[in-house]
């Protein structure tokens, strides 16, 4: 097993419970390992929540980071994939003054050619949104950066797997 | 066909009952057949005590003196009986005092319950008098953890609570009710909880994996067997005895794991780990199959991990998946409930008997006896030694005895050398090594089986964090039999001082009160023994007496527990001096 470290998403399939979140942070925070990012939401099954968590680790870690997950009660299934085994994108907003679109001509062309688009425009401040890679946000954020950003955010990542993670079948397991 | 339809019938038709949210918890506390708890009263759960008065005909209240010994008798409770041991606090102090005893119920495996009261829900949030965020606090160390803000979820949040601290691998497991939810009335019933929809209490074990460690464990010339508690846990006593008898395996235990087969037993080879035995520790590293059993490889029993049974494959039979691989890389990983996986085992196996490995073992316990055990409790020159102590309480209790032991040196001699004929008999706290817990757990363990004789072993310093006990003691007339192993030290860092800090005694030394005193204060029968002719008679009028009795003996002051294997170095490197 590879003892290299790699970027590892974690997807947790688990109950919509409260304290749910503080019990999933805190294996991470016993063992030092920092999380690159992480997002939770609803899933595909109703009443079932999916963790998105993103770290930076061995696989031999990360399998057993993965058994410390599943240890929990209101966690249904834990998986971890590699980037080359998933779809994924990430969320950003640019807070810009409303100026810039007429001075500056070239924010157009940037706007054009890294596919991000205009959320919104007023008299004092406008808002770009782009989704995509972490480097293409990067990419972006660089390129706005010499003509003064307001405000910036960058969200998690998120993904679907190319495999099928079969929880619905999981869980009609359990109930039977 | 009649009966079904009857069935059917009774499972619609619930009959509920209107009653307050706090009278609902003592009715699921007796419809969980709780018959004993522990706790301490205050604001926030006054409404379950006022109930608990009502129903003490059914349910006995145990009045702790300290919240964190109601924690521990309710470990003792648990560990005796094998049942979910039942702590209840108030919030705030009472809340946070139960911590050590749940870090310790969760790293031993230990099924509890503790309940816990808490501020109106409306004052949650607001730094209320007595609030503390004890669902917070406690995650890291719960198996499972609630808080309940309206009665109408008191009795399905129990019924979990009991069935997630007792089902797979058992640990504690609170729940944090607010006042206001203890007072709001509704519609009660009860019915257990069986399932929990994300929750996989005891994976399917593969009968291919159980085929293929069969196939291992009949091709091995030199197997070698650690069990841990999951055999108790599991009840698998009976099971791993005809397992070993059969396949002629020799078998050691962790410090959790004795008593499942009796002390007496031929294959038992004795204890692992730091303070284990000889012959086991060295053999580790020399068997060519090592079959771990209901055990988690703990530091303390492997040692440096990178020369750790690195010439053996390893089988490991073990009930909770994030265990495999998880310190020692196994060959097969059977997982399961032991004794399923056992009964699954045993047919498989070839008839064995190993008797020139076996012999390994004999030489070494040879080597460990001459060197360490006949000084230890066969003494005959100097003061009065652990060893020679534990060894009278053998002696006299046959065998027969629960060991409830502190953390220290007392702990590791009273393990090494206690004689148990019963399972469930060695009650300790092994992973979180809780000093203070021996006195309470005895309680605990005394109110489950008043039938047996139930030993406390202490040492001054472990004895002294949770001495208030002393006070249910007598209020509950537990007759447990108090034995402070007194050696004005805290033993065990002064003999690492000694080792490894060139003698610098930091903060070790005691200067102790009269122990005699404080005993008879609690008008609890007590006697001090400093000489060796005093020992027997002493041990003898304390095992005799029916009700609790305090012993104190003054033993040697700077003796060191053997055999050792220095913190990090390898089994192999377990020193006998």
């Amino acid at each position: 097993m590879s003892t290299e470290k790699n970027l590892y998403t974690i997807s947790v399939y688990t109950e919509n419970n409260i304290g749910l979140l503080n019990r999933i942070s805190a294996i991470f925070q016993r063992r030092h390992i920092n999380i690159e990012s992480l997002n939770t939401s609803p899933s595909e099954i109703e009443g079932v929540s999916r963790f998105t968590i993103v770290v930076n680790m061995t696989e031999e870690n990360i399998k057993k980071i993965i058994g410390q997950v599943e240890k929990q009660v209101e966690v249904i299934k834990a998986y971890y994939h590699n980037d080359n085994e998933i779809i994924y994108q990430e969320s950003c907003i640019f807070k810009m003054r409303s100026d810039l679109l007429f001075d500056e001509r070239e924010i157009q062309n940037i706007i054009k050619e890294s596919n991000a688009r205009i959320v919104t425009v007023n008299k004092e401040f406008f808002v770009i949104e782009k989704s995509g890679k972490k480097e293409e946000i990067e990419l972006l954020y660089k390129e706005l950066s010499s003509f003064g950003i307001m405000q910036f955010t960058r969200s998690g990542r998120i993904s679907v797997t190319k495999q099928e993670m079969k929880i619905s079948t999981l869980l009609e397991t359990y109930n039977n | 066909m009649e009966t079904q339809t009857i069935n059917k019938k009774q499972k619609t038709t619930k009959v509920t009952e209107r009653i307050s949210g706090s009278e609902a918890i003592v009715r699921c506390l007796i419809a969980e057949d709780v018959k004993i708890i522990y706790g301490y009263p205050g604001g926030a759960i006054m409404p379950v005590y006022d109930e608990l008065y009502k129903y003490q005909d059914k349910i006995h209240h145990v009045l702790s003196r300290h919240e964190q010994g109601a924690t521990h008798s309710a470990q003792g409770f648990a560990r005796i009986s094998g049942k979910v041991g039942v702590a209840i606090a108030t919030s705030g102090p009472g809340a946070t005092n139960l911590i050590t005893g749940i870090a310790d119920a969760q790293i031993d495996s230990t099924p509890m319950v503790c309940i816990t009261g808490q501020v109106a829900s409306h004052l949650l949030g607001s730094d209320a008098f007595q609030e503390t965020d004890i669902v917070g606090i406690s995650t890291p160390v719960t198996k499972w953890n609630c808080q309940v803000t309206k009665a109408a979820d008191i009795p399905a949040v129990l019924a979990k609570a009991f069935y997630i601290a007792r089902s797979g691998r058992p640990g504690p497991v609170l729940v944090d009710i607010t006042k206001d939810a203890q007072f709001e009335e509704f519609d009660f019933s009860y019915e257990k909880c069986t399932k929990v929809r994300s929750y996989k209490p005891v994976p399917k074990t593969d009968v291919k994996s159980v085929e293929a460690a069969a196939k291992i464990i009949n091709a091995a010339k030199k197997p070698m067997i650690v069990w841990g508690q999951g055999v108790i846990l599991s009840e698998a006593e009976e099971a791993f005895k005809a397992v070993i008898e059969k396949a002629g395996i020799p078998a050691a235990w962790t410090i959790l794991g004795a008593s499942a087969i009796p002390t007496s037993h031929p294959l038992n080879v004795g204890m692992v780990g730091m303070h284990g035995n000889y012959a086991p520790n060295i053999l580790t590293n020399e068997c060519d199959v090592l079959i771990a059993i209901g055990m988690r490889f703990d530091d303390r029993v492997t040692g440096d991990l990178n020369k750790y049974a690195k010439q053996a494959k390893v089988i490991h039979f073990e009930i909770d998946p994030s265990e495999i691989d998880k310190n020692v890389k196994t060959a097969i990983s059977v997982l399961g409930d032991a004794k399923a996986s056992l009964a699954l085992l045993l047919p498989l196996l070839d008839k064995k008997s190993h008797a020139d490995w076996h012999q390994k073992f004999k030489d070494l316990y040879a080597i460990e006896y001459e060197k360490v055990i006949k000084n230890d409790i066969h003494p005959t020159k100097g003061g009065l030694t652990m060893g020679e102590v534990i060894n009278e309480i053998n002696v006299q209790s046959k065998g027969e005895a629960a060991i409830v032991t502190d953390v220290g040196q007392h702990q590791m001699i009273a393990c090494r050398y206690a004689k148990f004929n019963k399972t469930k008999s060695n009650i300790t706290s092994g992973g979180l090594g809780t000093m203070g817990f021996g006195l309470p757990a005895a309680i605990g363990a005394k109110m489950a089986a008043p039938e047996r004789e139930v030993v406390s072993i202490s040492g001054d310093g472990g004895y002294q964090m949770t001495i208030q006990e002393l006070g249910t003691i007598f209020q509950q007339k537990a007759a447990v039999k108090i034995v402070v192993l007194n050696n004005e030290f805290l033993g065990m860092v002064r003999q690492w001082q000694q080792l490894f800090f060139d003698k610098r005694y930091a903060s070790t030394e005691m200067v102790n009160p009269n122990f005699v005193a404080i005993a008879e204060g609690y008008y609890i029968k007590a006697k001090k023994v400093t000489k060796r002719e005093e020992l027997a008679a002493a041990v003898e009028e304390m095992m005799a007496s029916k009700e609790a009795y305090f012993l104190e003996v003054c033993v040697e002051k700077e003796n060191n527990v053997f055999p050792m294997i220095p913190s990090g170095a390898s089994v192999s490197d377990v020193r006998l001096e």
